[in-house]
């Protein structure tokens, strides 16, 4: 056991921190900062930044242009990148269908997508979900059926997020509907968003934004070479990304980035006379939280000074759900210091309402989310007392 | 002691349940009506008006109805059960309960008998974007000028403050806090709506020299301090219909919606958290009622508000984020109904005073008195 960080990694941090706060435009930062809307233009340009510092994708094969980092590395790069608020590489290109191209792609699709995918020249959406399958993925019916060099799909899917930007679709779909186990009668097969039978229906969320889509598929022509892995290997691929998915889900770096937001307004809020900050009740919520999310922190590393055999800690588990929740509690405390003020939500030009308390409410009615995508709390506990404690 | 409503008592929730039922038959109607300023249904709000439901707690010398916190409580349960948009606590219950208690016989008679017809709708401009759920203005300011007076300041976030026919205005006088009543075309005022989260309506209210009439005279803390506490039980009242309707859709839902293969109502993980919201939502339903009597009694309504701000507040947390979770996806959609009912019960929670606010102001008492009893004193005179 030791404290500090290695001489190496130190330097490692601070070159990530350095990177970060100087290269990444700081417009696009704040934005993230102030949990204002992020366009595509700038998701592209943030990300290319990075790609081209190779630090978008260091957790993909060194050959594909990943670095050959340690977890407490890749750990380090994620968290200064979550505090200097820079929008992270979009996860369904880095971590969901990249990193299983790379390890189930053949040489031709390799070849073909993963550049373009890690330098967001391709935007993916993840096509998983549908409106009867949820946590219970493995019941999808989406259809692709064989129909000479085509696969020909039917069906819809939904959530599917940011959807409207996407220039191509990972999809489950069912390919064998009479296989004895559901897990085993589904493929991966990815197509263009343009495609002739796709369409895409907006939902909105409960904030008033626009970030989740149901997508129809009518006869959807996609040929035989856009089948990920094996015919009905889908599952086998899923389970992978999923896992991949929660990687890096503690988001301990950006919930610090909200707290460290929470303090600096509690300061500048006058409550009783005195600024809220020093209010003994906000200031033992606050201090509950921190301490909270350093328990979250401290676990976050030691899964990662521990998986470096590849297998993933068991206590990796408790990062989604207790992440999740940390996230949660610290929309709630903006809007909590905000008080009176958060009512102002859809204010413009013409209030005298700061911005940070203007967001505070939609931003923490829109990350009720975070519990439920990813793999519910529920499921997580599930995994918890099933996988880990043998329920 | 008695917890149960008389026969008119019911009558009467049952003809406002009927009327807004019409007005809000789902989810989808509120969501077209509050798409559009002023983010209310006008021929809904003149419907409330007929039934004489604006009128309600105004004397009848005034115009209104003579009924008690209890008949108002019930109007407000049956607005959160819809979440029907319409501005009756701002109107009524708050700028009306301060008209009605400092108000001249002149300005009552105008004032209430145009709220009580619909064809007033005056709200209270009181919060200050530097203040924080206190009684007091700081930031506005009133200056005699002849007969009349002036103001200056900004008000904000004011609830259908652009809206609003006639503002109830808190200002800084000699000695504490005066209040004031201002046209909505008056000159040197500047609003600026917007809507809120929840679909109402809030506005930026700028005074720069705004002719005003004093409602009352002198320091009217204590005036507002009460009409804040009654508007926090009828609050308390909608949180309590909009948490039960919460509740009842999440049930509903867990008995429809399928997962691997049984309706979710399967799990006791989840049924076991339905049964916990329950809890809360019966408890908070027991202060707010309580709260009502005790107004109703003449006892101290200011602390029996911040004791049912307390327990509702964290009931409508609980119940808002259960109710989104065991939803799953769909709960965080405008297309479903139950995130409204979490973004509305959010709203309530800042409006007055969250729960931890109400904590605060309770614990300045605890060494006080020995216990708790909620028949004796101060709670029935
Ligand atoms: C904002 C947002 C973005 C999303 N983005 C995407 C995307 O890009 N692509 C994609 O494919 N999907 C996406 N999803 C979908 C997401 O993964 C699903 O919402 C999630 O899997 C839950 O499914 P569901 O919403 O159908 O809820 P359900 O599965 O119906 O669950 C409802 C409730 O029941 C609980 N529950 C279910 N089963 C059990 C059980 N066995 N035991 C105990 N409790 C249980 C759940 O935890 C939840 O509380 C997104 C969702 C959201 C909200």
């Amino acid at each position: 056991m030791r404290l500090q960080l290695s001489p190496e990694l130190e330097a490692f941090r601070e070159e990530m921190r350095t990177f970060f706060t100087t290269q990444v435009p700081q417009e696009i930062r704040d934005k993230v900062a102030a949990h204002r809307h992020v366009s595509k233009e700038e998701y592209v340009e943030a990300q290319r930044v990075l790609n081209a510092a190779g630090l978008a994708v260091p957790h993909w094969p060194v050959e594909w242009g990943g670095k050959d980092w340690s977890p407490l590395q890749r750990h380090i790069w994620r968290e200064e990148m979550q505090l200097a608020n820079v929008p992270e590489p979009l996860a369904f290109n880095t971590s969901m269908i990249g990193p299983v191209l790379a390890a189930f792609g053949n040489q031709e699709q390799k070849e073909r997508f993963l550049a373009k995918t890690a330098n967001l020249d391709i935007w993916w959406c993840q096509g998983f979900s549908e409106p009867d399958a949820g946590s219970d993925l493995a019941s999808l019916r989406t259809t692709a059926v064989r129909d000479g060099d085509d696969w020909v799909v039917n069906g819809q899917k939904t959530w599917t997020t940011l959807g409207q930007h996407a220039d191509w679709i990972f999809c489950l779909v069912r390919t064998d509907p009479t296989a004895e186990k559901k897990q085993r009668g589904i493929s991966l097969l990815v197509f263009p968003m343009d495609t002739p039978g796709v369409t895409l229906r907006p939902i909105e969320l409960i904030d008033g934004g626009f970030e989740v889509n149901e997508v129809f598929f009518e006869d959807v022509r996609v040929p035989a070479e856009n089948l990920i892995g094996e015919e009905n290997q889908g599952w086998t691929m899923a389970k992978f990304l999923l896992g991949n998915e929660r990687v890096g889900i503690a988001r301990v770096g950006s919930t610090k980035s909200m707290l460290a937001q929470a303090k600096a307004h509690a300061r500048e809020i006058t409550s009783g006379g005195r600024p809220l900050a020093e209010d003994p009740r906000m200031a033992a919520r606050i201090a509950e939280i921190e301490n909270d999310l350093l328990a979250l922190e401290l676990t976050a590393l030691r899964v990662a000074a521990n998986s470096a055999d590849g297998k993933p800690h068991p206590a990796s588990s408790v990062l989604k759900l207790r992440g999740s929740e940390l996230q949660q509690a610290a929309t709630e405390l903006l809007v909590d210091i905000a008080g009176p003020l958060s009512l102002a939500s859809f204010a413009e030009e013409g209030s005298d309402v700061p911005d940070w308390a203007r967001v505070a409410t939609p931003h923490y009615l829109n990350y009720r989310k975070v519990s439920i995508y990813g793999g519910s709390n529920e499921v997580q506990r599930t995994i918890i007392a099933g996988s880990i404690l043998g329920l | 002691m008695n917890f149960d409503y008389d026969s008119e008592q019911n009558d009467l929730r049952e003809a406002v349940r009927g009327l807004l039922a019409r007005a809000y038959s789902d989810s989808e109607q509120r969501r077209t009506v509050v798409k559009t300023d002023p983010g209310f249904d006008e021929k809904t709000w003149s419907r409330l008006a007929e039934m004489g439901l604006l009128g309600l707690p105004f004397a009848e010398e005034d115009g209104g109805m003579g009924a008690g916190p209890v008949e108002v409580a019930i109007v407000a349960e049956e607005i959160g059960r819809v979440l029907a948009p319409e501005p009756f606590i701002e109107t009524v219950v708050l700028a009306g309960g301060l008209i009605s208690a400092v108000g001249s016989a002149e300005q009552k008679g105008e004032l209430l008998a145009g709220i009580s017809e619909g064809t007033t709708i005056a709200v209270f401009a009181h919060a200050e974007p530097g203040t924080r759920w206190t009684p007091a203005a700081e930031a506005v300011t009133a200056t005699q000028s002849g007969d009349g007076w002036t103001l200056t300041g900004v008000k904000e976030p004011v609830p259908s403050g652009a809206r609003a026919d006639v503002l109830v205005v808190s200002a800084v006088v000699d000695g504490g806090t005066g209040l004031f009543l201002v046209q909505g075309d008056a000159s040197g005022l500047t609003r600026t709506g917007y809507r809120t989260h929840d679909g109402t309506r809030a506005a930026n209210v700028r005074f720069e020299g705004t002719p005003a009439v004093a409602l009352g005279s002198g320091d009217q803390t204590p005036a507002i301090e009460r009409a804040l506490a009654e508007a926090r039980i009828a609050y308390g009242h909608e949180a309590i219909g909009a948490m039960d309707t919460a509740l009842r859709t999440t049930a509903e839902y867990l008995k429809t919606r399928k997962q691997f293969g049984v309706t979710l109502n399967k799990f006791q993980a989840l049924t076991f958290r339905a049964a916990d919201m329950y809890v809360s939502l019966e408890l908070a339903r027991s202060l707010a009622l309580w709260a009502s009597m005790v107004q109703e009694a003449g006892g101290d309504v200011v602390q029996a508000a911040d004791r049912a701000r307390l327990t509702v507040s964290r009931a409508g947390r609980h119940i808002g984020k259960e109710a989104i979770q065991l939803h799953g996806g769909i709960g965080v959609t405008a297309e479903y109904s139950v995130g409204h009912y979490t973004s509305r019960l959010t709203a309530i929670d800042h409006l007055l005073g969250d729960g931890d606010w109400a904590a605060d102001r309770l614990a300045q008492n605890v060494a006080s008195y020995d216990t708790v009893d909620p028949l004796g004193a101060p709670y029935a005179p």
